[in-house]
């Protein structure tokens, strides 16, 4: 590349950016009434983690500060947020309340959806008595949209505890042995086809939950036990997206008439860089190591979402401080989402270090 | 660097000296389209003084960039153009400029060629309204003539800018400066060339002060800048309440061909967006570049907007997680990098010592 061309990729580059600033980016195979396209933001495990008195770790509260700030910076602004989980670390009033009054800066209309470091202290009682029912759905412009408390698990594991901190700790380790899977429960699957009868098959349907409504890996809790159960009450409509958040990672997929997108959290990534061991920290304990986030920038490979939907699809956008942004979006021709930039060149995995 | 062709500047009978890069710094990279040659330098230096280049005649590049000043205009805060004219930014020096990625503290220059063509036409800078003026005064005066075909082998009416800007980033990439007290020591091996006092700040640098992460050094060389951007929440409270306001309107504005280099330079509160203002990404918000830490000693005071008079307050700005005083609020798109230290005193005064001994011999104090 000469000069001359860096310079004018430069200044293509500040071109496309401006541009970035509406990100609605696929208006040409969108709702044929483009009334109905919107984007709303998606924001997610934040694990807002308090210390003693008004102390909370810096570092989680400045991950949720600034994806609240850049919501807030939308133009247009989204019509909605949805919160995907895991605002507090271990579940107490102190976590919720502090991770609420961050989020109270947001300017559009937040929906939340509970994540098992919300739920396990007190079985989301708390939570209710801030934030209402854990599941639930709406309508917005043409799409159906369904919240689901996806974190549930067995009786015999929650009762068998001797204090609801002890149980609380050992679901906040992600690849604990002693944890116990996530699951949707038939009485929220009941409620599901109840809800989803109502609703007529050409009308496309989102549904929110905190673990993936699909089988990733059981040993990290990628993981909810009846995700086939609830795939089938889905497998009539003839579009079906679901975000999850739980896993702190980019992952996409389709499984049928299903699409996934998962949802980067704000404050640490998985599985945890090397680099975190290097001083003491706040993080819960360091199990499985990876390679990759730069130790002083606490942002890297954290992140945050804004989501375009049109014709009932979704295209992501992943906001990735420190990191070049990636969109995945639905392609229409291989009925299934892509990386709009990485999907054909892949990148090679490092192998050493 | 792609498009950089490393060459190393051999020195000829004409007065170029640098048969190698001083101690402490790479080559400096050359554009294949811009090789060096001795009367190129020698135009470049003289158009950098040439004071017809203004709109009244007063001020040339050197107005802002004194070679006794280590190229910039210690101690103002704000650089001053035609009129006293005052801008938004600090002027950074351009002794190892030639390193830089992109130029400017936004960034939005990739090159030397491509900075040195914005000042002149800027209303609060050198205030022409077109490049017109210099091609008269080059294309007339003897002495330009004489060296542009020296230097480029062009006949007056083939001069255009670009050969201008050309010339004029020849100088700037023979002001490299390294071979400080510290690169004696570092990667010259002797011990005695720096105190003890700045081994321990520069232990303080590497270590519990954070610095090395962004002002970076390599095992052959150190250039003490990442060449990123970050927003360490200096000067930010001017804006942070109407940001987004701030940042759509100024984003319609450069759709419709507003200037970046005219809005951040003239407008106060523009400034801040920083390299926002280049990119449009909300990740960039208030964000500037990494300034390179040679001859630092030299050029206060500090900071995009020379807000910060020493290199004390520097250091407690730092330890106090990007804040000048304790109870200051922190914006929320402050770089994830910055924290508070809490050194101690003596290691801010050890920090210090080591960041006096960055300072070239030929812009060490007489």
């Amino acid at each position: 590349m000469n000069t001359l061309s860096r310079r004018s990729f430069l200044k293509r580059g500040a071109g496309a950016a401006i541009g970035g600033l509406l990100p609605l980016s696929l208006v040409e195979v969108a709702f044929a009434d483009k009334r109905r396209n919107f984007t709303f933001a998606y924001i997610s495990d934040s694990h807002i983690q308090h210390i003693k008195g008004n102390q909370f770790v810096r570092n989680w509260d400045r991950g949720l500060i600034r994806a609240v700030a850049e919501t807030n910076l939308m133009d247009p602004k989204p019509d909605f947020v949805m919160y995907g989980g895991d605002l507090a670390q271990l579940g107490t009033k102190a976590e919720l309340d502090h991770g609420l009054e961050l989020l109270g800066a947001l300017r559009p209309h937040t929906r939340f959806v509970m994540g098992e470091h919300d739920y396990y202290l007190d079985l989301g009682e708390y939570w209710s008595k801030l934030l209402g029912p854990q599941y639930y759905s709406f309508d917005h412009k043409g799409v159906h949209f369904v919240v689901l408390n996806s974190i549930l698990t067995y009786d015999k594991w929650i009762n068998k505890w001797s204090t609801p901190e002890e149980r609380m700790n050992v679901m906040a380790g992600l690849d604990n042995p002693l944890g116990s899977p996530f699951m949707v429960g038939a009485k929220q699957r009941a409620w599901l086809k109840q809800d989803l009868a109502k609703v007529s098959k050409d009308t496309p349907v989102v549904v929110f939950s905190h673990s993936p409504l699909q089988k990733i890996y059981k040993g990290w809790n990628f993981w909810t036990e009846d995700a086939e159960q609830v795939q089938a009450l889905l497998k009539p409509f003839k579009q079906v997206t679901v975000f999850y958040g739980h896993v702190h990672q980019i992952q996409y997929n389709q499984i049928g008439n299903i699409s996934f997108y998962s949802a980067m959290a704000t404050a640490w990534p998985w599985p945890y860089p090397a680099t975190y061991n290097q001083k003491p920290s706040h993080l819960p304990k360091l199990t499985v190591e990876m390679n990759r986030a730069d130790p002083f920038f606490e942002r890297d490979a954290t992140g945050w979402q804004f989501i375009d939907v049109w014709s009932g699809r979704a295209t992501v956008h992943y906001s990735l401080p420190e990191n070049t942004p990636r969109t995945v979006a639905y392609n229409p021709k291989t009925r299934r989402p892509e990386d709009t930039r990485y999907q054909k060149k892949r990148i090679p995995p490092q192998k050493h270090y | 660097m792609r498009n950089m062709m490393f060459a190393i500047m051999l020195g000829t009978a004409a007065g170029m000296a640098q048969a190698a890069p001083p101690l402490g710094l790479p080559p400096v990279p050359v554009p294949a389209d811009n090789p060096q040659n001795p009367a190129k330098v020698r135009l470049g230096e003289k158009l950098f003084h040439d004071k017809r280049f203004s709109s009244t005649g007063e001020v040339s590049c050197a107005t802002c960039h004194q070679r006794e000043k280590v190229f910039t205009d210690s101690p103002l805060r704000v650089s001053r153009g035609i009129r006293g004219l005052t801008g938004t930014r600090n002027a950074p020096t351009v002794v190892n400029a030639a390193y830089m990625h992109t130029l400017f503290w936004d960034g939005r220059e990739p090159d030397l060629e491509g900075q040195a063509g914005q000042p002149f036409l800027n209303p609060v800078e050198m205030g022409l309204k077109n490049y017109d003026p210099i091609l008269e005064v080059v294309r007339s005066d003897r002495q330009y003539r004489k060296l542009f075909k020296q230097a480029f082998g062009l006949e007056p009416k083939q001069i255009t800018m670009r050969h201008v800007v050309q010339a004029i980033a020849s100088f700037e990439r023979t002001l490299v400066s390294g071979d400080s007290p510290f690169d004696r020591w570092y990667f010259g091996g002797d011990e005695k060339a720096m105190s003890e006092q700045a081994k321990r700040g520069f232990k303080v640098f590497l270590g519990k002060g954070r610095c090395v992460s962004c002002h970076t050094i390599s095992q052959t060389h150190a250039l003490f800048t990442d060449n990123r951007f970050h927003n360490l929440n200096v000067g930010f409270a001017r804006i942070d309440k109407d940001v987004r306001e701030l940042a759509v309107a100024f984003m319609q504005a450069r759709k419709k061909g507003t200037s970046v280099d005219v809005a951040v330079l003239s407008n106060k509160n523009t400034s801040e967006l920083g390299r926002f203002a280049v990119t449009g990404e909300w990740r960039d918000m208030g964000a500037f570049k990494t300034p390179t830490l040679r001859n630092v000693a030299r050029t206060a005071p500090y900071m995009h907007d020379g807000s910060l008079e020493t290199l004390e307050d520097v250091v407690n700005f730092y330890d106090k997680g990007g804040r000048v005083e304790d109870d200051d609020p922190v914006n929320a798109f402050q770089s994830g990098g910055i924290r508070p230290l809490n050194l101690s005193d003596d290691e801010k005064a050890d920090l210090v010592a080591f960041l006096e001994a960055l300072t070239s011999p030929e812009y060490a104090k007489k």
